[in-house]
This record gives structure tokens, sequence and C-alpha cells, in this order.
């Protein structure tokens, strides 16, 4: 009656085919990325704008928390980082005897890794994903596979950069996969995400692999995607089930997945435009040379 | 126009809103329900054309794959265009629950699609937020109602 133009069902089948066509090559093809991120610009604001609340509340809290409370968290600060310098002490030591014992075996020198500071400002808001965006995209080095990890260990790997956000998968998806090993052993296994937040899984165990509860997984850095030697997982139970080839073991993943806000992107990519570089470093699990 | 525009921004904000994963389940699909609600009231402006963007912004804003809310939100618009006339006239009851339809509808094309693509919901919870949008509608709808009149949107 209203309709103007071409009929309802006309524009349904246009719109249908355009989606049917976006979805296809979304699927399909590599450079649809850059088409997405072009586009992800466009609703960068309305991502800032979901975590205003947030950033308004901490800046809130920060400005009006007692200052008693200030100086407690200043002095359990202190106390931490001392605690800290003083492993890092030891660790020096260790890391020179470890450089000397692999001249010894003339083996290559581990790289140093480089980060970046990212700060989480969106979750996705499905509840059968789990992904977080980032305010660091390719303005700023970060590229697709990039691995990211927090304070505690490994939180997964970008999947998508725009211009100024990125996506991380997080290790806990069930698209995730990492290839670990275990700490004590050197044995080797895949950790795949469970969908469950706190939960990985770890697939094809052998039934008589050694692993045991309580055991850490680190990344194995086979595969070169994600650098050797993060904390990845706590395996939580190892069931043996008579009757099939592999253990079921779960492990749980050391990263706070839910919680992190604050997240390091290692290795980014050398940025042209220097002025506004934002906060970078040097960090590595095991190996920091003495300066 | 702006106003219109305003209540989208709003819906995406909310439905982008992160929480708990326990209310992510049961989250009224704000998005849909807006556009539900456009289409009944401005058939001539909002329609098919309108879903299909809407949806191009919860894809980009959800990271999921670049159609997928973008076909189920132009399907879901097209049919309230159908039916608008008749959900004019129905009682709050009886639209609640087409609302209830046609969001369960486009919730069924979301998981059809991520069934195809990745992995998918196991359980039929995936239809909560068509209950929850379903029982909200009623007030939803005088609130919308109330902001169409207070501006004069035509």
């Amino acid at each position: 009656m209203f309709v103007k133009g071409p009929s309802l069902g006309l524009r349904l089948l246009a719109c249908l085919i355009l989606s049917l066509a976006l979805m296809f090559s979304d699927y399909r093809y590599q450079h649809m990325d850059q088409v997405r991120s072009f586009l992800t610009v466009a609703v960068t604001p309305l991502q800032w704008a979901v975590d205003l609340p947030n950033r308004l509340w901490s800046w809130g809290a920060a400005t009006f928390s007692d200052r008693n409370a200030l100086l407690e968290e200043n002095a359990l600060l202190k106390e931490q980082a001392l605690q800290l310098s003083s492993k890092n002490q030891r660790m020096a030591y260790l890391i020179a005897e470890n450089l000397r014992l692999r001249e010894l075996l003339n083996a290559k020198k581990p790289n140093k890794d480089r980060f970046l500071l990212g700060e989480v400002i969106g979750l996705d808001a499905d509840a059968f994903t789990h992904q977080v965006l980032v305010n660091r995209g390719r303005r700023d080095g970060v590229y697709e596979g990039q691995a990211v990890v927090d304070a505690l260990g490994l939180m997964g790997q970008v999947v998508s950069v725009s211009t100024y956000t990125s996506r991380v998968l997080l290790a806990a998806d069930t698209a995730h996969a990492v290839p670990v090993l275990i700490n004590r052993n050197g044995f080797r296994v895949i950790a795949i995400g469970s969908g469950l937040i706190d939960e990985l899984t770890l697939s094809h165990v052998p039934d008589t692999a050694d692993i045991r509860e309580g055991d850490l997984l680190v990344t194995s850095g086979l595969a070169g995607r994600f650098p050797k030697g993060y904390p990845v997982a706590e395996v939580s139970t190892v069931r043996h089930e008579p009757g099939k080839p592999f253990a079921t073991v779960s492990a749980r993943p050391l990263a706070q997945l839910e919680r992190s806000r604050y997240v390091l992107m290692l290795n980014p990519l050398d940025v042209i435009d220097n002025t506004n570089l934002p906060v970078t470093g040097s960090a590595s699990p095991e190996t920091r040379e003495q300066e | 126009m702006f106003v219109i525009l305003l209540t989208f921004v709003f819906a995406l904000l909310l439905a982008a809103m992160p929480l708990p994963d326990t209310f992510l389940w049961i989250q009224p699909e704000w998005v849909t329900m807006v556009l539900i609600y456009w289409c009944i009231a401005l058939p001539h402006r909002i329609g098919v054309l309108a879903g299909f963007f809407l949806g191009l912004c919860m894809d980009l804003l959800d990271g999921s794959l670049l159609g997928q809310n973008a076909m189920a939100m132009s399907v879901i618009a097209y049919v309230a265009l159908l039916l608008y006339q008749r959900m004019r006239n129905y009682g709050a009851l009886q639209q609640a629950l087409m609302v209830g339809l046609l969001i369960s509808i486009s919730l069924l094309i979301f998981q059809w699609i991520q069934n195809l693509t990745s992995v998918a919901a196991d359980t039929l919870a995936f239809l909560l937020p068509a209950i929850t949008s379903m029982l909200l509608w009623p007030w939803f709808f005088i609130g919308m109602r109330t902001i169409r009149r207070r501006f004069q949107i035509h």
C-alpha cells in the first residue's frame, strides 16, 4: 500500500542474496577480514560507549575513594613489588645460569618477547562464543594470530583486527586450540577450549600417559603461533575410562579469562608512527637477558 | 528520523552490554524488539533495508559472521511488514505472543547459520530470549509509543 519502488518481496530477496553473499565470502575468503576491519571502525564509537559506565565507575572509585584505603593499597603494592623484585633477583641468577648451560649445549639463544599493553573494552554479548574486545588495533601493531596473555597465563589469540580495536578469541572458546606441554615431563598435548570459561579439554591423551592432577601446562611453541613457555592451564581432572584408548583430561585455565582487564599482546609488529606509541616493554616468562 | 536512529543505537548498546553468562541466556533481544516496533508503527519508513543494516551493525559488534544477523533481521522486518495491520489491531497479549514468535524465528535463523559455520547451542535454551522479550513486550510497546508520540514521529 505504502510501498514505493521495488516491492517488499523483491527487497527481501535482495537483502537475502546480499547477506548470503556476505556470509559466504566472510566464511571462505581471507580478504574479507579487511572489509570487516574497515566496517568495524564505524561501530567503534558504540564499543567505546558500552565500556563508558565501567570506565566512569573506576574513575569515580579512584577519585572518591578513601585516603586510608589508597594508603593501604599503596602499602600492599609496595610489599608486592618488593616480593617480586626479590624473586626477580634470583631470576637473574637462574637466567645467567640457564644461558651458560645453553652455551655449553651450543643451543640457540632464545628471543626476547616484546609486548603491548591492551585494555579489555568489551565482551561478546553472545553466550556461545568467548571473545573479548581490546583497545589496540592495527595502528598499534596488532595482527591476526597474535598471542595474548594476562598476568597469570595465556588468554588466547587475536582473531580480527580493525584500526583501533581488535578481537581476541579466548582459550576457552570451542574454536580455540593451543599446543602445550606438561612442564614436569615435557609431554606434548593439545588443549582445546571446552566452551566453558573455566575449562580446557586435552585431546588424545593416551591412557598410559604420565599426567596427573595439578600438572602445569605451558605453551610448547610448536606450530609457531604461541611463543613457548607461557603458562596456560593446570590439569584439574584425569579420568581413565576402561575400554577407551584415550583418557579424559580437563584443565583449568590459569589466566583470568572472564576477569582480566589488562592484557599483554606479545610481539607486536613495529608501527611506523612512533609519535603516540602505547606502553611497550619487554618481558619473557623464562628468559630476560641481564642488563 | 534522528529519534528512530537513537532508539536503534540505544538498543545496540543494550545488546552489547557485558553481562554475566546467566543473564546472557535470558537477555531480551532489544534490537529485534525495536525493529519490530518501528516496522509496525512506521511501515513506510522502516523496513527490510533498515533491518539489513541494523543486522550488519550487530554482526560487527558481535563478531559473528558478516551477514548472519543481517539475514535474520531482514526476514523479521519482512514478516513484520506483512503483519503490521493485523498486529496493530491485536490486544497486548496477542501482540506479545506474535512478537515472541517473530523473535524465535530470528533466533532460529541465527542458530541455523551458526550450526552450519561453527558451533551452536545443543539445547533449546537459546530460545529463552524470545520468552523474556515476549514478557517485556507490553511495557516496551507502551514505552516506545510514548516516545513516538512525544517526538511526533510519523
